[in-house]
């Protein structure tokens, strides 16, 4: 199956075996869109490098630039002020109602439901507006610098925001009234790809997958960074691990940081946006792993400096690319058609599994 | 250890990154506060911290953990340092599987989230072969570091946490080091006939393997 199905969300290959429809074992082909962003990273500047982020999940593109702003600030000990930090929460938190739009829109398309995608697709548009106004740019948005924000919050933006917001929440239940209840996606998705907690936890799964197991962990509460020790929300979990959970799981998310955009544009600090790091960035030697919450898993940065202006090293853990590595466990006797459902219950993006 | 560049850092240093290493008994779980939303951050409040002069960022670690490490693999650890409140160990290749089941079944470091590698050609050992650990139970990380030369093969960890599979084949696909009793170990990334390891500090960004671009892709250059 694949690289070039429509349903692999890029270019991922799948090789199967079946009895019949049945499959017995799969083994992912990956690397299509290897670029060796790491390589890059080691002949570049610690902002040059900032770009080339956005590029991996490149429909998640504010929250990889976010992980990799934080991990740089924290090599360098310095921290972001606390209007960036809010700001930055904000986009980050609006960034993972857009990927998990594009998520729901095209598991659902991938399912054979073709309605949730014109309308999720609306919704993020909106999204995408705030981000083009913001940065001026769509996807791949560089929206961060190291140190803080390049721009500060545009006239209208935590109006924009409140609109969106209170849009969102009947939005929402139009998505749900389509599918939750919904006779042909409940039986193509309960029951399929269970994945029980102690094997998402051995196999490294992060994020809504680990979460809809039952395991009930998010970084931005286990360890929070930007702004989120201010705000409340909670963190949805499954029960079975499932398709279907994974689903539930996700719809509650979106509602979650609705909520935290609408506490944060309550008050967003005056004050500086940018904190003082030179314009030469030379952090001092040492390592450090950061990791947050991106919309796919743990997103984590390894950054490696020995006192120059270039990193040494940048390791990219990706969500997507050790989520990816549970796909065997899941689709094992399932029928080919699931295999669909699977590959987009795991939301991968393959720009990030390749780098 | 801190080559101080003269970059204007230490006025803006909110983060209280070093009282942690005064008190090294704690020094890893605080950083963490598990379940408490609201205030328990220690390191944003904390903004009206004077400058403190100087910043030395690695300093030893004797924790618990530590102490509960060399008791049972006592020679096994060469090193136990802090890094901006991160704690990394230094530990024997050989018996890197031993100590991972140790760590994942008495210390509860249930989840391998990242294993990565960096190249340092002019050591002796040029390779450190890194791990990074999270203990769901505890609410903290760790790092474990192996050294290995150019030819030397490291355990594979695949056996403790499955999710090594991947990242050990990354690896072994970017820098060229064979995990021994990897289960199937080959490139994951590049194709399986490509020649080099373009991680490695000596393989030049430029640099490609130009036989297999022009057998396969019927062009010069990829670049």
């Amino acid at each position: 199956m694949g690289p070039q199905h429509p349903s692999t969300h890029g270019v991922l290959r799948v090789k199967l075996k079946l009895d019949g429809e049945r499959v017995i074992s799969s083994e992912c082909i990956i690397g299509y869109l290897h670029r060796g962003v790491e390589k890059i990273a080691e002949n570049r500047t610690y902002q040059q490098f900032a770009p080339y982020v956005d590029r991996m999940d490149y429909v998640a593109a504010v929250s990889s630039g976010l992980g990799y702003c934080e991990a740089v600030e924290k090599l360098l000990v310095v921290e972001a002020p606390p209007r960036a930090r809010v700001i930055r929460t904000i986009l980050t938190e609006l960034q993972r109602i857009a990927s998990h739009l594009l998520w729901l829109g095209t598991h659902a398309l991938d399912i054979g439901a073709l309605t949730p995608l014109f309308y999720c697709f609306r919704e993020r548009e909106e999204i995408l507006k705030i981000f083009e106004k913001y940065c001026g740019a769509r996807l791949t948005t560089h929206a961060f610098r190291i140190g803080g924000l390049q721009y500060e919050a545009y006239d209208t933006f935590e109006k924009d925001v409140e609109r969106f917001c209170k849009d969102f929440e009947s939005r929402i239940v139009e998505y749900e009234d389509l599918l939750t209840q919904n006779r042909i996606w409940i039986g193509r998705t309960k029951g399929v790809g269970i994945l029980t907690a102690a094997d998402a936890i051995a196999f490294g799964v992060t994020g809504p997958v680990l979460r809809a197991s039952g395991v009930k962990w998010d970084i931005r509460k286990a360890a929070p960074y930007a702004a989120y020790d201010q705000y409340k929300f909670e963190i949805p979990v499954g029960t079975t691990g499932d398709t279907y959970d994974r689903y539930l799981v996700r719809m509650e998310e979106m509602r979650q940081s609705r909520l935290i955009c609408l506490q944060a544009i309550e008050n967003i600090p005056a004050g500086p946006i940018m904190a003082k790091v030179g314009k030469v960035l030379k952090p001092p030697p040492g390592e450090v792993y950061h990791a947050i919450e991106a919309p796919k898993g743990e997103i984590g940065y390894y950054v490696v400096s020995d006192g120059t202006v270039m990193p040494y090293r940048v390791h990219i853990r990706p969500p997507s690319f050790i989520n990816l590595q549970a796909f065997d466990r899941m689709v094992r006797g399932h029928l080919v058609a699931d295999v669909v459902a699977i590959i987009g219950t795991i939301d991968i993006v393959l720009g990030e599994v390749d780098r | 250890m801190a080559d101080e560049p003269k970059e204007p850092k230490p006025p803006q240093v909110p983060t209280g990154e070093k009282p942690a290493s005064s008190t090294p008994a704690v020094s890893t779980p605080p950083a963490k506060p598990a379940d408490a939303s609201a205030p328990a951050a220690p390191p944003k409040p904390a903004a009206p911290v004077p400058p403190k002069p100087p910043v030395v960022l690695q300093t030893p670690l004797d924790n618990e953990l530590v102490k509960r490490f060399r008791a049972t693999l006592g020679a096994a650890l060469f090193e136990a340092i802090e890094d901006r409140k991160q704690a990394i160990l230094t530990v024997e290749r050989a018996r890197l599987v031993e100590i991972a089941r140790y760590l994942r079944d008495e210390e509860k470091f249930d989840m391998l989230s990242d294993l990565t590698a960096v190249d340092w050609p002019k050591r002796e050992k040029r390779f450190d072969v890194v791990l990074d650990l999270y203990s769901f139970a505890k609410n903290e990380r760790l790092r474990l570091k192996v050294h290995a030369a150019d030819a030397e093969e490291v355990p594979s960890v695949v056996s403790v946490w499955p999710a090594a599979n991947w990242q050990e084949r990354e690896v072994f696909d970017m820098f060229g080091i064979v995990f021994f009793g990897h289960p199937e170990l080959k490139r994951i990334l590049l194709p399986d006939e490509w020649q080099g390891y373009p991680l490695r500090k000596d393989y030049d960004i430029l640099q490609q393997d130009t036989a297999w671009v022009r057998e396969n892709l019927g062009i010069e250059s990829g670049q």
